[in-house]
């Protein structure tokens, strides 16, 4: 925070001293995307970031370029200036068979469990199960302490946390409130006991002022519309929402007036010709005609990308940008949306 | 129907060699009497079926969409507002030859008037009733699907529509749409079901290497003993209806199986939802499902006239001379926007002859992407026409 004091304010200033970061977003948004990319933006300077992936896609391996992940944490990608994320590819029932032996000691039990088709059992005939295994198994990374990485009963509070930060690449924005909302999912399943306690104690962490969760949209109405949903219902079961980052944003390609004209009544073509012939292309009075619709397309959704952007600022969250990136995402694409989201003020 | 030999090829696409789903002609056909929508999540599935209901009642037939999850806006645009299980009647333009319908699928609703039908009242109650049943009627992950495909059946027998298209389930993968009402049947019928519920003196828990006991307490401690009482209960009232329910499924899938549906597969021109449909084309050769084609949405294809000719490297060069000059910002823009479109041209062509290329039989209609989302019926009636115009400009 003390940056505020000699710059001006960034929007991404919001997330400072958050610990979980949970990001949603519509399908095709680019949400783990821009998971990956914040991970690296807060593991900026040395810091210890965790990204989680709980919907079993491999959508980071895909993402990286590498084969499937395990269940695992691991080391994948090193920032500049010491600091590095690790990934783990959440996957519920190896959730449910670590948290048995983790809370139980029941190693054999889990197994036999397996065996007979329990575990598939219990987390698909409860998706809410299914959830607070994966929520839970973040909620323990979050907590986790230095030096007790199994039992975190064990752990010695006043160690520093394991990881400075925990991102989570979530459910898209239609299930995003269910997925959180775990107390209520497992209500009709489990009214006491171990999965009612550790229910509880999950929903602690992703109450805490310090869980924040981010909406990944693009500038057009569905993605905007599920935004304003997703910011409503979790504000409603008192979960914080953070920024807003605005996806794959293309800046206009001409000033105010010609857009203008060209939405209404379509671009000027004469001077469209004009141009061409300058540059020497072809016909360019044929070609004028021809490139009329793109030039009127582009100048129609920028108004509608103006109309829901200033939408989306009426939400009143931070609202973050990042450019559309040509050739597609890899590794040098994540680096560069890294890079913005550092400019926008995004840090631990 | 199914497009048979004699239009073999008929309506190419612009010199790629694919061949041209022909939409009118399959709605035109009066054995066509299901089209299932179906394809990864987000690609547009609820449009396009509701844009191909709404073309089959221009051109004379009395269709019922099945919708589940749309858009607000859209839904209200059909005119259901609710989730209530019944079709409504769609206001049409003037000059539709037919009449169309519309409803929401209420997955609970459906579930509980499956039971209510099976059952008699008493048990109907005590199943109703059970906080299991509630959990599973609700949420569990197949339920959306299953009860898509008995509302399919059940519209099917009634005979008061003569054709049913079904926008599928919002799910991760559209195989689920197959897959799921197998696992709701296998799990209600599953091993572990019965060993929950049998008592504990019968044989069931030598099905075990460990004890009968540690199993059960094991559950009992995770879930709490009174979701097992729960389950016991539930399984043993449910017993009797399952028959009918098991029967029920297999018959709505073997409908799926029939000559008078047709799927059609529904992507975006991205390597996601492309290999999506791909994987559902293939499933449902697999499962000798009729597959009508695909429809591939918000496609960016090249302008008509000189335009078409012009290269990303021609227009960029081009547009660079005018920016070095300062001069003529609207055509340098236009040559900008024109250099990116052939780019973003290049890449979906390209995923769909991935995809032809190893289905080269397969048929494919293009939707061009919109600057605006479709919410009215005056959107949902341009979409069909332009579905209509990838067969060859009608």
């Amino acid at each position: 925070m003390s940056d505020r004091e000699h710059g001006p304010q960034h929007p991404g200033d919001a997330c400072a001293g958050a610990r979980l970061h949970i990001v949603t977003g519509k399908g095709g948004t680019g949400k783990t995307t821009i998971a990956a990319a914040l991970a690296q933006a807060l593991a900026a300077d040395g810091g210890r970031v965790l990204l989680v992936e709980v919907e079993g896609r491999q959508g980071v391996a895909t993402l990286l370029g590498s084969p499937p992940l395990p269940y695992e944490e691991r080391e994948m990608l090193s920032v500049p200036g010491g600091g590095s994320v690790s990934v783990l590819a959440a996957d519920a029932e190896a959730a449910l068979l670590e948290y048995l032996e983790m809370f139980y000691g029941m190693r054999r039990a889990g197994q036999a469990l397996n065996r007979l088709g329990a575990v598939d059992f219990a987390t698909t005939i409860a998706p809410g199960l299914r959830d607070v295994l994966l929520t839970g198994k973040a909620t323990e990374a979050v907590r986790r302490r230095r030096g007790a990485r199994r039992r975190p009963s064990a752990a010695d509070p006043s160690a520093p946390f394991h990881y400075d930060a925990v991102v989570m690449d979530a459910p898209p924005t239609g299930r995003i409130s269910q997925f959180l909302n775990v107390n209520s999912e497992v209500a009709g399943l489990a009214r006491v006991g171990p999965i009612r306690n550790h229910a509880d104690k999950v929903m602690e962490v992703i109450r805490s002022d310090r869980t924040l969760v981010h909406f990944v949209t693009l500038l057009e109405e569905m993605p905007a519309q599920e935004t304003r949903d997703g910011i409503a219902e979790i504000s409603e079961l008192g979960l914080a929402a953070g920024m807003v980052l605005v996806n794959m944003a293309r800046p206009p390609l001409l000033d105010d007036a010609s857009l203008e004209a060209a939405a209404s009544g379509g671009p000027d073509l004469d001077a469209l010709a004009a141009g061409f012939g300058e540059a020497r292309v072809e016909n360019p009075r044929e070609l004028a005609a021809s490139l009329a619709g793109e030039v009127r397309g582009h100048a129609l959704r920028v108004r509608l990308e103006r109309r829901v952007r200033s939408d989306l600022e009426d939400l009143g969250r931070p609202l973050l940008e990042l450019p559309l990136l040509a050739g597609g995402v890899d590794r040098a694409a994540l680096d560069e949306l890294t890079r913005r989201l550092a400019e926008q003020g995004v840090r631990r | 129907m199914n497009p048979g030999p004699e239009d073999d090829g008929r309506a190419n696409r612009g010199g790629t060699g694919a061949k041209a789903l022909d939409t009118d002609a399959l709605l035109d056909d009066p054995g066509t009497r299901i089209i299932v929508c179906c394809g990864a999540g987000g690609v547009g599935k609820t449009t396009t079926a509701a844009a191909l209901g709404l073309r089959a009642a221009e051109r004379g037939r009395h269709p019922v969409v099945i919708t589940v999850d749309p858009a607000r806006r859209l839904a209200q645009s059909m005119g259901v507002e609710a989730l209530d299980n019944t079709p409504r009647p769609v206001p049409l333009p003037e000059g539709a030859r037919g009449s169309m319908h519309a409803m929401m699928l209420d997955m609970k609703r459906t579930f509980d008037e499956v039971v209510e039908e099976h059952a008699d009242p008493e048990r109907a109650r005590q199943i109703l009733a059970n906080p299991f049943y509630q959990t599973l009627s609700t949420s569990f992950s197949g339920t959306q699907e299953y009860m898509a495909m008995e509302k399919l059946g059940q519209l099917r027998q009634s005979g008061d529509w003569d054709l049913i298209v079904v926008d599928t389930p919002p799910s991760r993968s559209a195989l689920d749409f197959l897959d799921a009402p197998e696992r709701l049947g296998r799990f209600l019928d599953g091993r572990l079901i019965r060993f929950l519920s049998a008592p504990a003196s019968t044989g069931a828990f030598r099905l075990l290497g460990a004890g009968f006991n540690l199993v059960t307490s094991t559950i009992g401690r995770i879930v709490g003993k009174q979701f097992l009482d729960d389950l016991r209960s539930f399984v043993s009232a449910f017993d009797t209806v399952f028959g009918g329910f098991q029967k029920r499924a297999e018959r709505t899938y073997r409908l799926l199986r029939t000559p008078g549906t047709a799927f059609v597969v529904v992507a975006v021109p991205d390597t996601d939802a492309m290999r999506e449909a791909s994987y559902f084309v293939d499933r449902l050769a697999g499962d000798a499902m009729p597959l009508a084609g695909v429809v591939v949405n918000r496609t960016h294809p090249l302008p008509e006239g000189a335009g078409s000719s012009l290269g990303a490297a021609d227009a960029e060069s081009a547009a660079a001379s005018l920016e070095e000059g300062g001069v003529h910002p609207l055509a340098s823009a236009a040559l900008r926007l024109h250099a990116e479109r052939v780019r973003v041209r290049g890449r979906e062509v390209g995923l769909r002859d991935a995809l032809l290329s190893s289905h080269p039989d397969l048929r494919v209609a293009e939707v061009a992407a919109l600057p605006e989302d479709v919410h009215d019926l005056e959107g949902l009636r341009r979409i069909g026409g332009a579905l209509a115009a990838a067969a060859g400009g009608r």
